[in-house]
Parts: structure tokens; sequence; C-alpha cells
């Protein structure tokens, strides 16, 4: 190979339930929905491989319930996987599976390898304290001390996602859903995580600021080389953003390649009925 | 000498599964492209021609036959089974492709456009801007239009400002997709002049004409698509 990934992730699995006799004798593929109709377990994401690459965004579409949001919960350790690794090149060379690290360890990991975008900002803010204090917060736990550096940086990013200066002192419940996942964006970066993981950052927000959201994280990955997940169900967004995409359904991985051929030439059957209704 | 650009039996069939229908698109191609060479290919409608350079770039898979590249960083490889990574390298890099169609991010002006493709190549800003001005004036975009938006230049501006930002890159091998489709005579004149430029500098070109005359005397060898097949 001509280079290394960045983010390889070999093997993912989550199911929620224990499985039966009937479901755990079969396999990946055998199951035709994501839940077993016997027990009810759900198999959310099954056997999930892929590897992102630096200054890369990798986009996953698939429609809602496919696994994406909790592909990339387990990949932040929000959730914990049934089966799995991640690899992480900045992080012990890339040799160390992030999902056996300690709490300890993975706190550090999510404080200095990874930044994430939640679909709802409620879960990647604090709505009551100013944007400027949101920052200075993540900065304090990837191991920034002095003050005023501190404020200085958390400016510098808030003005680099638009955030007017006289706002920067306000709490984001005051905030349009726009600005929130701009602010997210900004707590995101400030770490300079080499990896950013976006779960839907556009979803629910009018064209205009939508248009305004992606410009941003196009100019992210241009000026800082930083490698993106971006989850979205929007193949517009997919196809303004993406270099490669992969498509989930039923928690499987049906389909992957460069977006456009993804788009122009889809393979599967699921993913040509995605396709045709965007057109 | 050895061919930059080799396909080999090529054949695409695109399968449309909810109609359940197979559309033989392109069959039993073969084209051997030399270096600095210029070959056109002609043929009505729907005959395959885009399929052709859509194989070549990835946009579509190829499922039967070879495309053989001759390329700088990864030596002889075959496009058709090239990772994605090194597809993305090569059309970072080595493999530019023109259609009559600008498909570029809404709100970038054309100067941005441009700089945007010299940046990609890990270029700094400074250089992305010199090289951009270079390349609208010598494409002759009126400077006027610079700091515009694309989506409202005509024809002729937008095909300019596609082969700008082709160039940009230097590709050692160009892909031309009908670029004087739609274009009067004074535009057409201006393409074609354009593409005696590059073929001058030596870059390597396979492109789709419509009108035959176009492309008397410009192109080295020429072929017309048949139902699918060379001729
Ligand atoms: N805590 C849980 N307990 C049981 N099932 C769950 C749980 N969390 C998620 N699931 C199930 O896992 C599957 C995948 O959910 P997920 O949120 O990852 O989907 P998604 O692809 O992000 O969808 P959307 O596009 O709607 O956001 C769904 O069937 C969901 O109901
Ligand atoms: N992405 C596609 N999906 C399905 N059919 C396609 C696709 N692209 C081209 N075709 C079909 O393949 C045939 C050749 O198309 P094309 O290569 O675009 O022709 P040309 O460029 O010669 O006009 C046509 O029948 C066209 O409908
Ligand atoms: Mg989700
Ligand atoms: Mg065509
Ligand atoms: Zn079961």
């Amino acid at each position: 190979m001509f280079e290394q990934p960045v983010l390889k992730v070999e093997g993912l699995r989550k199911q929620f339930g224990d499985g039966c006799g009937h479901c755990n004798s079969l396999s990946v593929d055998a199951l035709e929905k994501n839940y077993c109709t016997t027990c009810g377990t759900v198999y959310a994401c099954q056997d999930l491989n892929f590897e992102v690459y630096k200054g890369e965004i990798l986009g996953v579409v698939g429609e809602s319930g496919s696994g994406k949001s909790t592909m990339m919960q387990c990949l932040y350790f929000d959730k914990e996987p049934t089966s799995g690794a991640v690899y992480i090149d900045s992080y012990k060379e890339g040799r160390a599976n992030l999902f056996e690290e300690s709490s300890q360890q993975k706190r550090y990991i999510k404080d200095m390898v990874l930044g994430k975008v939640y679909q709802n900002p409620i879960y990647g803010l604090r709505m009551n304290i100013s944007a400027v204090g949101n920052i200075a917060e993540k900065l304090i736990s990837s191991g920034v001390r002095e003050v005023e550096p501190m404020k200085a940086r958390a400016k510098e990013l808030l003005e680099a996602v638009n955030i007017p200066t006289f706002r920067m002192g306000e709490a984001p419940k005051n905030f349009s859903g726009g600005m929130q996942q701009r602010v997210q964006i900004a707590k995101a970066l400030s770490n300079n995580p080499p990896v950013l993981l976006l779960d839907e950052v556009t979803t629910g927000l009018d064209l205009s600021v939508q248009a305004n959201v992606l410009d941003l994280i196009k100019e992210i990955q241009r000026d800082f080389g930083v490698s993106i997940i971006v989850v979205s169900h929007d193949l517009g967004v997919i196809r303004m953003l993406a270099d490669r995409t992969i498509v989930m359904l039923n928690g499987k991985i049906i389909e992957s390649g460069l977006t456009d051929q993804i788009l122009e030439d889809p393979q599967h059957e699921y993913t040509q009925q995605l396709v045709n209704a965007l057109l | 000498m050895e061919a930059l650009l080799k396909i080999e039996n090529l054949s695409k069939t695109f399968t449309l599964h909810h109609l359940d229908k197979h559309i033989k698109a392109s069959q039993n191609i073969s084209i051997d492209l030399k270096p600095g060479e210029f070959i056109g290919i002609t043929g009505r409608s729907g005959s395959g021609k885009s399929t052709i350079l859509k194989c070549i770039y990835r946009t579509y898979l190829t499922a039967v036959g070879d495309i053989w590249y001759d390329s700088e960083k990864f030596g002889r490889l075959n496009l058709a089974t090239a990772t994605e990574r090194q597809m993305i390298y090569l059309r970072k890099y080595e493999i530019g492709y023109v259609s009559q169609f600008l498909n570029v991010m809404p709100r970038t002006t054309a100067r941005q456009i441009v700089e945007e493709s010299v940046l990609q190549m890990g270029k700094t800003l400074a250089e992305a801007q010199k090289e951009a001005i270079k390349l609208l004036t010598h494409f002759n975009l009126d400077p006027e239009l610079w700091d515009s938006y694309p989506q409202k230049f005509s024809g002729g501006e937008q095909l300019r400002l596609n082969i700008a930002r082709a160039m940009a890159k230097r590709p050692r091998l160009l892909l031309l997709d009908e670029p004087t489709a739609s274009l009067d005579a004074a535009s057409k004149l201006k393409v074609r002049e354009l593409i005696e430029d590059l073929k001058s500098t030596g870059t390597t070109m396979l492109g789709i004409f419509h009108d035959i005359e176009f492309m008397e005397g410009l192109c080295d060898r020429q072929f017309n698509m048949e139902a699918g097949n060379l001729r």
C-alpha cells in the first residue's frame, strides 16, 4: 500500500439483546432484517469493516435505523461494541484496539485524538454556559492550563465558524440550530483532533444554514487535513462532501466506492433505489 | 513507444434492479493511446462514448476488460481494479476529466475553483493564487468574471473554466467529454486553439466530439462508435 489509514475499523458489531438459539446460529447475511423475530435482539451493526485516510471525508449513508449513529457512538465510546476493533495511527502507532483500552485511556483518546459533533446539540454542548466556556472546557480537558491563551484560542475557533464576537459570551441555548452546530464543530476542532466524527450535522437546519455548515466542513478538511466521517441520510450532503462513501442497510455495509461512482453507477438494488429517490 | 493507456476488451453493462433490465453500453472496446497522442471518438448519442471515459475515471465500475495505465506514481496499473485511494490520487495528480457540464460547489468563484484545484495538490495558497491568475488569463476568461459564480456563465465560459481547472493539475492524461457541445462557432474555434495548445505541451488526450469536422486535422487518430462497438 502506498499510504497507511488514519483510522481502521475491523469487524465492528453491536447488538442490543443476548440473542437466542435461532439468531445466534445465523450468519450476518442470513439475517434479513436487523433484528431477530424470535427474541427481538437488535443487530444494529454487523461486521463493519472500513478505513479512513488522511485528509479524507468518508460518507456514510443509509436509511433510518441502518446503524449509522450506533457505529459513531461505538467509535466515540458512547456505546460499548459487542465485538470488533478500531485503530488510530496517532495512538500507540495504530497498534492498540481502542475498544480494549482502559476507561481512563478512552477519556484521553476523546480529549486528544477524536472530535465528535452530535446530531442533537444537547449531547455535544452544555447549553447553559457560554460558547467560549464550552470550548474552554474542552481545552482544559485536553491539557491547556493558562486562561489567556485558552480564551484567545476559543475566540479564534468561534471566529473560524462565524460566531460573531459579541455573541461568544452567550450560552448556546440562545443560539439558532445552525449556530449551535457551528459551536459544536468549533469545540470538536479545539484539540486539533486527527479524526472528526460528524453525525447528521446538517439535519434539521434550513438550507442556507446547511450550506454554511457544509462549506465549513470542506474548509476544515482542506485547512487542517483532518480525516472526517460524515453520517447523513441525505445523499446531497454526501455528494458535496465525501471523497468515498459507504452505504449501510440493516446494520451492514452493502456497498462502498468513490462517491461519484456510488451516485452514478450504484450496484446494489437498495443503493439504486436511494439514488433514484434523489433524482 | 509504450502506451500511456491501453484499454483491452472493455465491456460495460448496467443492471437496473428495479426494472429488471440490463443495458449494454460499451462492448468489447480496445484502444491504445501513446504518450502525447490525441485520439478522438465520435458516434451517435447513446452509443456508449461517455461510458468509456467514465470507466477510465472510475465514475463507472468496470467488470469486464482491463484499462492499463502507465502511472508516474504507481507504474503500470489496471484502472479497472486499482484501489479507490489510488484512483483518488490519480484524479488529484495525473488524470483530468472535462465535460460539457460544470460540476462545482455552489458559491465558489471561478478564481477559487482553479485555486482549489492547485491547493489539492498540496501547493501553498500563494502558489495557487498565482497559478489561477495565469490559467484564467491563458484560457481567456474575462477578468470581470474571475470573482463571480460560474453557475451564471455562458456555456463557452464554463467550459474554459472547466479546462483551466483540469489543467491546473497538469494532468498526464486528459479525458474530454464533448467539450464543444452547445458552443457557437467562435467558441468552438477557441476550444480548438486550447486543444492544440495542450497538444503542443505534450498532454495525452482522449476526447469525444459530436462533429467530425471539428476533429479534422486535430486528432492523431479517430474512432467511430456504433451501438457500443468501436469502428
Ligand atoms: N439502546 C438501544 N436499544 C435497542 N435498540 C437500539 C438502541 N439504540 C439503537 N437501537 C436500534 O439500533 C438500530 C440502529 O439505530 P441507529 O440509531 O444507529 O440508526 P441510524 O442509522 O443512526 O438511524 P437515523 O438515520 O434515524 O439516525 C435501530 O434499529 C435502533 O432501533
Ligand atoms: N449510469 C448509467 N446507468 C444506466 N445506464 C447508463 C448509464 N450511463 C449510460 N447508460 C446507458 O448506456 C448507453 C451509452 O451511454 P453513453 O455512454 O452516455 O452514450 P454516449 O456518450 O455515446 O451518448 C445508453 O444506453 C445509456 O442510457
Ligand atoms: Mg442516527
Ligand atoms: Mg455522452
Ligand atoms: Zn434471536
